[in-house]
């Protein structure tokens, strides 16, 4: 196998064997420590914060009365402040943190002025817990995705602002003539998000639209915050690391830059599919609709393509906790952009508009791909930022099964809910509520309660994480260079050594 | 080469495609769309929403109701919007125009209440069920909301305000439960909801008035 011996020099940076670059690149890393350890602390805080309150809003659903006379804690609050902690808080900072650090390998350029990045963590973290206290205790602006309130919001304009100018500097800096892919996600969706974020704030609360053109930038903004800012950098990390890890270049450049671009031009018309039978404009509608369809297209380059890097490889997957997580999330991308280019399909939307459906795709996209991308990308970053190895491969091998079968059990409980659900409200036979017959309502209640289940083990997942994110940084530095953690070791590393 | 111009160039126009083509020309075709004053009766429509209303829609957004129940029903045919009685006809653009926040909603785990002022007009019902939905819709899994009430000792006269609770949920002897002004104001936003009037372009779009009592069994 003539990939062997690149297979163990990618999992283990010591043994590198472009020692020149190595020293190079740990020089880049050591300077992006302090801002991406910043980050993902925060990132990993707020992720405990968001399961919290996912589980308490979970139990509500099915248990109404449980807490049910906490007025901050009722449904309508803890589901947002949920959103709000894991988009926000958790999704927002590891992106920052996979951003910056990508941005500076990439760019093969140390991480300059710093403290730049560290003023907007700031900013940015005091701005999202200011916006979720207000969610709790009653200032909610009720637009979904927007709902921190307008005093909050300022702050996490400065922080962006911040980091905007900072981006540009890097890039503007980097040594590398090449633009690599990543790069392109990554420019595309920093320079994306600030657009979509002042728009719809723009027209929704300092100077709100008249009726439901609200809808429309409401749904442009919120579905494109998914496609043009997470996914982008979902796919930047996947882009950079399924490659590095296993040591072989992606499959075809020409899939990668036709998979941008399909995707820049297809994504941004796609939100209004939310809309579908609606009170807006039916041609804005139809757009909406072909745009879902096209998106067929970047879906199947970018899944051919990071299919076909991967062939050959899939043993690796017994060994890298990072690859096992980002190939989990590559793999989620494909199916949850499909099955999305699928519900703007008028008759499927018919059925699953306003149903638990719904909710399961949406977590399919921010976790069962983006989520675990974040996992797969921390769990190769931070050894090499700290120079230390995780502690424990069960805690890391814990995480992985846990949250895997959580949000599998999540996905498919809440779709065939959600499609039970949309199929018997649009038969009017069916009683909304009845507690002698059939009801809409009291049939969605087992899948409701799947969900709490795969709630349990996701939390479980995430404290093992984060015991693990503790005890790394807790204990001291080994003298000598150790080997990486891996699930197993690899049988030519063995030997290797 | 650097291509960096040009990848930003394409970044932008993309966006700026979409940004053109839902929001700015939407915004323009129908952003300054107009009621329609009825000369017969001498009213323009949509009517203003009454000041209590208006405070209520406040409560309603910061309870989160809308996370639960949407307000737009589909046009008859498309769903079963109709048929449960959750309006005679599909709203239009037209219904929103006065709403400084439109609460369209994505989610139905209870049903739409776009025309809920029409259906339950009872003051009386409402706030039972608010203060616990399973007094009058057992088995619900709304929210309960009793926080939206005070429990008073009964000095005097009782509040005509107090609410009537059913056994078991009855306020211990000598007590009542009231109504705090945000209860009261939340239930004239919810009696409030009716688009009942034909605008032009829903005129072909009318249907029978549902059936009564498929809605819900209790009904
Ligand atoms: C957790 C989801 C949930 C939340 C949050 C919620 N509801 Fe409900 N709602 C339901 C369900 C389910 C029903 C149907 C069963 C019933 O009548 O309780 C319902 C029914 C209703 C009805 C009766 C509709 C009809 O057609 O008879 C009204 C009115 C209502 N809700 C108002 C509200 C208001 C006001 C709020 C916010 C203060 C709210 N709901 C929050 C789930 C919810």
């Amino acid at each position: 196998m003539a990939s062997v011996p690149n297979l163990a020099a990618s999992f283990d940076p010591a043994t590198s064997p472009d020692l020149v670059k190595r020293a190079e690149l740990s020089e880049i890393d050591a300077s992006t420590k302090v801002p991406a350890l910043f980050f993902l602390g925060s990132a990993v805080l707020w992720l405990l914060v968001g399961t919290a309150f996912a589980l308490i809003s979970s139990f509500k659903l099915h248990t109404p009365n449980y807490f049910g006379d906490i007025e901050w804690l009722t449904f309508g609050r803890t589901r947002t402040a949920h959103l709000n902690a894991v988009i926000y808080g958790w999704s927002v900072n590891a992106a920052f943190a996979v951003a910056f650090w990508l941005m500076a390998r990439l760019s093969r350029s140390v991480l300059r002025h710093s403290g730049l990045l560290m003023i907007a963590g700031a900013f940015w973290n005091i701005g999202v817990t200011i916006g979720i206290i207000g969610i709790l205790t009653g200032d909610s602006t009720s637009i979904e995705w927007l709902e921190m309130p307008p005093y909050a919001t300022p702050l996490l304009f400065v922080a962006y602002a911040l980091i905007g100018a900072w981006a540009l500097i890097t890039f503007r800096f980097g040594k590398s003539g090449h633009i690599y892919v990543s790069q392109w996600y990554l420019l595309a969706a920093l320079f994306w998000f600030p657009w979509l974020y002042s728009i719809a704030q723009i027209m929704l609360i300092l100077e709100p639209a008249r009726g439901t053109v609200q809808a429309l930038v409401n749904w442009w903004f919120a579905h494109n915050v998914l496609g043009l800012w997470f996914t982008p950098i979902g796919l930047a990390a996947v882009y950079y690391f399924l490659p590095k890890v296993l040591g072989k270049p992606i499959h075809s450049y020409y899939l990668s830059i036709l998979g941008f671009w399909s995707l820049a031009l297809f994504y941004n018309w796609a939100g209004v599919h939310h809309l579908i039978g609606g009170p807006v404009p039916a041609w804005v509608l139809s757009a909406g609709i072909a745009a879902s369809f096209m998106m067929a297209i970047p879906v199947i380059v970018t899944g051919i393509n990071h299919h076909m890097t991967m062939v050959g490889s899939f043993s690796a997957l017994k060994y890298s906790p990072t690859l096992r997580f980002i190939v989990f999330g590559a793999v989620s991308y494909t199916i949850t952009s499909l099955i999305g280019s699928l519900m703007a399909d008028r008759q499927v939307n018919e059925v699953v508009h306003f149903t638990h459906f719904t909710v399961a795709h949406a977590h399919q996209g921010m976790y069962a791909f983006f989520t675990m991308v974040m996992f797969g990308s921390i769990y190769y970053i931070l050894p090499r930022i700290l120079l230390k190895e995780w502690p424990s491969a069960m805690l890391i091998s814990v995480h992985f099964w846990t949250v895997a079968v959580g949000i599998t059990v999540y996905v498919v409980g809440l779709s065939i809910g959600g499609i039970k659900q949309g199929l018997e409200m649009n038969n009017a036979d069916i009683p909304f509520l009845s507690t002698t017959a059939a009801s809409v309502v009291t049939n969605t209640i087992p899948y409701l309660l799947s969900r709490s289940l795969s709630g349990v083990l996701m939390t479980i997942g995430h404290m093992a994480f984060a015991v693990n994110i503790s005890w790394m940084l807790l204990r001291p530095r080994a003298p000598q260079a150790t080997t990486p953690t891996l699930f197993q070791n690899p049988p030519e590393m063995e030997v290797a050594r | 080469m650097n291509r960096a111009p040009l990848i930003f160039l394409g970044i932008f126009f993309t966006l700026a495609f979409s940004w053109t083509g839902i929001i700015l020309t939407n915004q323009l075709t129908y952003g300054k769309l107009e009621p329609i004053v009825d000369q017969t009766e001498n009213k323009s429509y949509p009517e203003a929403l009454p000041g209590l209303a208006a405070q209520g829609k406040l409560v309603y957004q910061d309870l989160g109701c809308i996370y639960c129940h949407s307000q737009q029903v589909r046009r008859p045919g498309f769903g079963a919007d109709d048929k449960r009685g959750w309006g005679d006809r599909q709203s239009v653009a037209r219904d929103y125009i006065r709403e400084g926040r439109v609460l369209l909603g994505t989610m139905r785990t209870g049903p739409d209440l776009r025309n809920i002022g029409a259906r339950q007009a009872s003051r009386d019902w409402h706030m039972l069920h608010l203060y616990d939905p399973q007094i009058t819709s057992k088995g619900s899994i709304m929210a309960p909301f009793p926080f939206l009430f005070e429990t008073h000792k009964i000095v005097g006269q009782p509040s005509p305000k107090a609410i009537k609770l059913p056994a078991p949920y009855t306020a211990v002897p000598g007590y009542e439960v009231v109504p705090t002004p945000r209860a009261e104001a939340l239930v004239a936003y919810l009696q409030s909801l009716k688009d009942s009037y034909a605008y032009p372009e829903t005129r072909n779009v009318f249907v029978e008035p549902a059936s009564a009592g498929k809605m819900e069994d209790k009904q």
